[in-house]
């Protein structure tokens, strides 16, 4: 068969000396760009272009390849310890995966984190190898139109990421859409809700904003009540999950991985979906739902395979298309192109090597990254018995490094600042970030697209409805909105008449 | 503060300069790209400094600042201090479409820099989804003619080089299509490639591989002559079309920077287009590299009151009629 000489080929290329080395320098870099919080992936791919001048092409992608994907390997560590989502991907980590940490076992929640991102990892490469080509196509059916209904099924999962009240939640949904439509007008380029700030010209960044509304104000709430913080560090677990945790997660792993796959392949960003959708596929298909937001662990094995899964074949479009889907495949496009490879259809047939090397070393990098990863969680959650007076400095002070390393700009950081102000109020008022940061999210994407289907469809909104994955992912979405809105309401209904 | 920032910054510059101009550079030379890493700016501006900095024996380290069309990284630059160590890749939209597009702009793309030279333009091409009816650009036009506002012009953003030119080229041919506004050339071409949009005008570097791959027609590119990238497409001059137009990239220095420090930029730049290995890279982006006359820093002071002057009525115009 074809796919075993193009994979025989491809690990001929990934398996020199050579390029093993690269893939693990990546790997080695992108999980601890992930594990300091705000340094992300796009800074330090762009930091690091220059160096792979030097280099061959295939080395060079081998190695930015295994930043972006160790990255989110390294992502998930940060969540789970110190409760700050790194990535839009993360977000949803925290929730299970904090809970986790403040129960004494963060060795198991970084265990089946990383257990689960190996196995979607895997799973993805092999799928990327077999389907790219074909999935690519069937990927060219989302328009805007679809992508807008895609974002409205998102919002939809919104209302289960809520621990509390779910009105509360979508209140802080329409806040993150809110937040989401600053920064300059996409038809006409006039500067809304930008109060003559020139850094908010191009909107308000997610790693500000998720930096400030987690990572700060967890600090100051933190310093509060130390005591609350000192019994994590008195109960530490065992470091690895035992055989009754991996079993648990078997079920939420494939899910995941399935989802966080499929999402991934769309050109338009739809990995960012994909841990929030496995999470509500969890939440709804677990016997006790209430477990969800109070360390169940599949809430944490479902989403981190989902996203790994996504982050690998997020490369579809890029490697199959040569469009990118995201800010980092777009780096990668500059990255090829500077190595005089213009990514596009032909990539394939041009430079097999390069292509099928790529894929290969992914497989490669996954491995590597959970030989690196397994053995570091024991360090990792010694890390959280440093006295709190040591680690929030810390946290602090990386957090603003990375904030200043995306856009060189310390504005961005008296932002993270301001956010980090309002989600402590929120805190106080009981309200969830997880639900606002997805409306933000997805609220760029979605106020884009629909704009762009209205735009296409002459102003009539029923272009929606007039095509049938539009219509199918609509539906979706009104049928998962009543199945959450339901039991709420009959709860109420109950409570009233006990009165 | 910021006044006070620019006060700060003019007297360090004017302080540290007299002992600059001999020994200039002593330290790395920051290069503002104001677009993400990655675009076709972005690449010119490393390729080009690479050879540059081996010219001036000092690094010189690529920093983006991206935002507001380009305009949020050169306002940065302009309020720098003029010693040198803070030069910028300016291009067609920041230094000739941004005053038309930016009322607030906080430069002036003529008077604010000091100018170093051109490094390399990226022509632009006319192209459309593969299932479009026309053969070629004569069809195409009449095609366009007819469609109206019922043809889909797909753009990357307001202030976008495929903004600009798509508004020149329309202007050029008389039609008035509708507008498709997409956050970047990624998923305004995706949306080509899958037969959403009819056309868009954009650098030959974005669209290149989607040509030869075929998954998108190129009706025309806008050059003298033809790219050896694409020797089938036919240029705008052969067609008989007035529409000559390229995203041109250039390096800048903050008003105010020495003239000897300008002409040691300016020698690296000459050196570093004349390099062999350089040549190949700018020429696989299907860049055109400026002939000598074209890389003096009068030459490029020329081209950007020209620019400024050919775009701010043709944006303007098409400005005032959107907002209608």
């Amino acid at each position: 068969m074809d796919l075993f000489s193009h994979l025989a080929l491809g690990f001929g290329v990934a398996f020199t000396l050579k390029n093993i080395g690269l893939c693990f320098i990546g790997c080695m870099v992108g999980t601890l760009v992930g594990v300091l919080p705000g340094v992300g992936p796009v800074a330090t791919i762009a930091m690091l272009l220059p160096i792979t001048f030097g280099l061959e092409p295939v080395g060079a992608l081998i190695m930015l390849a295994g930043i972006y994907y160790g990255a989110q390997y390294g992502g998930s560590t940060t969540a789970i310890l110190v409760n700050i989502p790194g990535e839009a991907t993360a977000v949803v980590t925290t929730l299970d995966g904090h809970q986790m940490a403040k129960q004494g076992r963060a060795g198991i929640a970084l265990g089946i984190a990383a257990i689960g991102s190996f196995f979607a990892g895997c799973v993805a490469t092999i799928f990327i190898a077999a389907l790219g080509q074909p999935l690519t196509r069937l990927a060219q059916l989302f328009g805007p139109a679809e992508y807008f209904s895609l974002m409205v099924m998102g919002l939809v999962f919104s209302t289960v990421l809520a621990r509390g009240s779910i009105f509360k939640a979508i209140l802080m949904v329409l806040l993150g859409l809110l937040l989401a439509t600053v920064g300059t007008d996409l038809e006409t380029g006039q500067e809304r809700m930008t109060m003559g700030i020139q850094s908010l010209s191009d909107g308000i960044d997610f790693t500000p904003l998720a930096m400030g509304i987690f990572g700060f104000a967890e600090i100051v709430r933190n310093l509060e009540n130390p005591e609350a913080r000192d019994v994590v560090r008195g109960k530490i677990g065992r470091l690895l999950p035992g055989w009754d945790d991996i079993k648990q997660s078997i079920a939420p792993v494939l899910r995941g991985t399935f989802i966080g796959g499929i999402l991934g392949i769309l050109p338009g960003n739809g990995a960012v979906l994909g841990p929030f959708a496995s999470y509500t596929v969890e939440k709804k298909l677990a016997k006790d739902p209430s477990r969800f937001g109070k360390g169940a662990i599949e809430g944490v094995a479902g989403p981190e395979s989902a996203n790994n899964a996504g982050a690998q074949t997020a490369f579809i479009p890029l490697l199959t298309l040569g469009i990118p889907p995201n800010a980092v495949m777009a780096l990668m496009v500059g990255a090829m192109t500077i190595h005089g490879i213009i990514p596009g259809p032909q990539v394939m047939t041009k430079n097999p090597d390069l292509f099928w090397g790529m894929i290969a070393s992914m497989w490669i990098g996954n491995l590597m990254l959970v030989i690196i990863n397994l053995p570091m969680v024991g360090m990792w959650v010694k890390l959280l018995k440093v006295p709190y007076r040591l680690m929030f400095p810390a946290i602090g002070i990386f957090c603003c490094i990375g904030i200043y390393s995306i856009n060189n700009s310390a504005e961005d950081v008296m932002f993270a600042a301001f956010f980090g102000m309002c989600g402590y109020i929120l805190l106080k008022f009981g309200f969830e970030p997880a639900p606002m940061l997805l409306g933000f999210v997805l609220g760029k994407l979605m106020e884009e697209k629909l704009r762009q289907a209205l735009i296409l469809s002459r102003g009539s909104f029923t272009t929606f409805i007039e095509r049938p994955v539009s219509a199918g992912l609509l539906i979706v979405a009104v049928a998962m909105l009543c199945l959450a809105l339901l039991p709420s309401f009959s709860k109420r209904r109950e409570e009233v008449f006990t009165e | 503060m910021k006044r006070y920032l620019i006060g700060l910054a003019a007297l360090l510059g004017v302080a540290a300069s007299p002992a600059l101009a001999q020994d200039y550079p002593t330290k790395p030379i920051t290069m503002i790209v104001p677009f993400a890493a990655g675009g076709p700016t972005d690449i010119i501006a490393r390729i080009v400094s690479e050879h540059m900095s081996r010219v001036l024996g000092q690094q010189i380290i690529v920093e983006n600042v991206a935002g507001a069309g380009g305009t949020t990284g050169v306002t940065r630059a302009a309020a720098a201090a003029p010693d040198g160590y803070t030069i910028v890749m300016g291009h067609m939209g920041t230094h000739g479409a941004a005053p038309a597009l930016y009322p607030n702009l906080k430069y002036n793309p003529a008077t604010d820099f000091a100018p170093v030279g051109l490094a390399a333009g990226t022509p632009i091409l006319i192209v459309a989804r593969k299932t479009h009816p026309s053969k070629d650009l004569k069809e195409f036009i009449d095609w366009a003619k007819k469609a109206g506002d019922k043809a889909n012009n797909a753009f990357a953003g307001v202030g976008s080089v495929s903004h600009s030119t798509g508004i020149l080229f329309n202007s050029t041919i008389g039609t008035k299509p509708t507008m498709i506004p997409y956050t970047g050339t990624g998923p305004a071409l995706n949306d080509m490639v899958s037969g959403q949009v009819d056309y868009m005008t954009d650098q030959i570097v974005n669209v290149v591989s989607q040509i030869q791959g075929g998954n998108i027609k190129a009706f025309a590119i806008a050059l003298p002559e033809r790219s050896p990238a694409l020797p089938d497409v036919p240029t705008t001059k052969e067609l008989g079309l007035d529409y000559q137009v390229s995203a041109w990239n250039a390096i800048f220095a903050p008003k105010g920077t020495p003239p000897a420090v300008v002409a040691k930029l300016s020698d690296a730049l000459d050196k570093a287009l004349d390099d062999a290995n350089t040549k190949k890279r700018l020429a696989e982006l299907g860049g055109v590299i400026p002939d000598k006359a074209g890389r003096t820093p009068a030459a490029l002071q020329k081209l950007v009151e020209d620019e400024v002057a050919r775009w701010t009525p043709i944006l303007k115009a098409a400005m005032a009629n959107e907002k209608k």
